[in-house]
């Protein structure tokens, strides 16, 4: 789904931009009760340094100006911008600025979502959408970190090796079903798009900052079975004598 | 026991980093905890999955530590890797550290478990920060032969403060990942004088992102370390704020220029061109009188 069709799903009576360009978009939605800061790439755009201070002022002028206003990330995005330019100004530092607002926001009470209509590769996502309390992707979505012929050819693995062991497991190929089975996804929208984000908006507004807080990821990776040791090797370190 | 960061493993740099005799490790190599997905590829595993982490004291405080072997598979970070991390972090919001340190030597996500490798990646920043965000102070070392890049790198400036070597490299993008997508005339990987600019400590120490930088001797980690532990934690919405003005400023003085020689110059440094050949003592005298530093 493109930028529009995603916005029109969600929000059937309409939403109110600040700023609708090209590859970044921002402003504001109701559903419902929920009042809601929108905060979206376009076009899988790349991440510079730029665009992640424009995010990031997004967030602080939510928690500055609409205290405890939810904040929903709608994103498709190639990853980071691999410019020289963007390493030297430190786009490291300016991608965890970004988490960082989001923490912040989230200890002043406000909920985070985030929806991957597109594309979300590695560093564009880490900072953004994989700070939410809850993280969705839309069924036609990919999220990657990169694709198999890639992997192969980096980690000198067959790529027919690693085509049939992603037959069973989640860890190696792209794919919104295997960030689903790993525990990073909640759910994944594959209809009825505005209801769907009215419930995950339901399902958080009962949580207090301190319950959003626990990053729950780890343990539904565990019970979908996408993810068999890192519940309990976290568990592990916490608990050694 | 080599006395060079860079050349120490991540063991030699723990042990001589903190106190003598008072590391003791959680989850050894004893226990045999490796990545099933490496094993399924039938690729050598680590019975620590390349980080050690444990508890030890500094200077008589109480620390948390961890440390990433970039002799495995370049410090990379899976899920094995990845959970250790974040129990440490979970770990220090309860038990109330002086810090939690961490011997950052990692390229980022692990390749062959990548799906695993993000999703550590993002549990150990969203750790880290809902830790900062509860009193929990954490230190970044960067100064082994992996540097520090993708991922690591994200988390390494979610840190409180950072001690960094000249030899260390600090970036979100390897110069050779950018060479192959945009050619040799946007980033020359083989160039080592100008990887070194963009990436190294000096230049990170100058921007501001660096809160020691040191010599490569483990000795000066540990001691820049031991200052860091008083230097007040704060992580509030009027630091971020700061933090935004600061970035805002970067963008606007810097993001005409395309290397680090003319970033210097703007900042006011007298000699660029001189900057690689200071030695490290008068390279931060110099720093610490330019604006901004």
């Amino acid at each position: 789904m493109n930028r529009d069709d995603v916005l029109k799903a969600l929000f059937p009576d309409g939403w109110q931009p600040r700023v609708l360009e090209e590859t970044y978009f921002h402003g504001r939605a109701r559903v419902g009760a929920h009042s809601l800061t929108v905060v979206g790439t376009a076009q899988r755009t790349e991440i510079g340094a730029d665009l992640a201070l424009r995010m990031a002022a997004a967030v602080l002028d939510a928690v500055r100006n609409r205290p405890g206003e939810t904040i929903l990330f709608l994103l498709d995005t190639q990853g980071q911008r691999l410019r020289r330019r963007d390493e030297m100004l430190g786009l490291n530092g300016y991608m965890a600025h970004l988490a960082k607002c989001v923490e912040i926001a989230r200890g002043q009470g406000h909920r985070v979502l985030s929806v991957v209509y597109g594309e979300a590769v590695s560093g564009g996502y880490l900072t953004s959408g994989m700070m939410a309390d809850a993280c969705y992707a839309l069924a036609d979505a990919e999220i990657k970190v990169m694709n198999l012929p890639a992997m192969a050819r980096i980690t000198r693995i067959p790529l027919e090796r690693l085509q049939a062991l992603s037959a069973h497991s989640p860890v190696f190929s792209p794919g919104v079903d295997n960030y689903y089975r790993m525990g990073h996804l909640r759910a994944i929208w594959s209809d009825d798009y505005a209801r769907r984000l009215a419930e995950a908006l339901r399902a958080l507004a009962v949580l207090e900052p301190a319950q959003r807080r626990i990053d729950q990821r780890m343990q539904l990776g565990q019970e979908r079975g996408g993810r068999g040791l890192a519940a309990e090797v976290a568990q592990q370190v916490r608990a050694h004598a | 026991m080599p006395d060079s960061f860079y050349e120490a493993s991540a063991r030699e740099r723990l042990t001589a980093l903190v106190d003598a005799n008072s590391f003791r490790e959680f989850l050894p190599p004893a226990a045999r905890v490796s990545s099933p997905h490496l094993a399924m590829l039938e690729q050598p595993v680590a019975f620590d999955d390349g980080v050690v982490t444990g508890a030890a004291t500094l200077a008589g405080e109480p620390v948390l530590v961890a440390a990433q072997e970039g002799g495995f598979l370049g410090g990379a970070i899976g899920e094995v890797h990845g959970a250790k991390l974040v129990g440490l972090i979970e770990r220090a919001i309860v038990e109330r550290p002086a810090a939690v340190l961490m011997l950052f030597d990692s390229g980022g996500v692990r390749l062959h478990e990548a799906n695993a490798g993000l999703i550590a990646v993002s549990e150990i920043i969203r750790a880290l920060l809902a830790a900062r965000a509860q009193g929990v102070r954490v230190i970044g070392l960067i100064g082994g032969a992996g540097g520090c890049f993708g991922g690591t790198g994200l988390i390494a400036r979610c840190c409180d403060a950072l001690v960094m070597s000249e030899e260390g490299r600090l970036a979100m993008s390897g110069p050779e990942v950018i060479e192959t997508v945009h050619g040799v005339e946007e980033f020359d990987s083989r160039d080592r004088a100008l990887v070194w600019r963009v990436t190294g400590g000096k230049h990170r120490y100058l921007l501001g992102e660096v809160d020691a930088l040191v010599p490569d001797r483990i000795a000066a980690f540990r001691a820049a370390a031991i200052g860091l532990l008083e230097k007040p934690a704060e992580f509030s919405l009027e630091s971020i704020e700061r933090e935004h003005a600061m970035l805002t400023e970067r963008w606007e003085r810097f993001s005409g220029f395309n290397d680090p020689l003319d970033v210097w110059r703007a900042l006011g440094v007298p000699d660029p061109e001189a900057v690689p050949m200071l030695d490290p003592e008068a390279f931060v005298a110099m720093a610490d009188t330019v604006n901004g530093s």
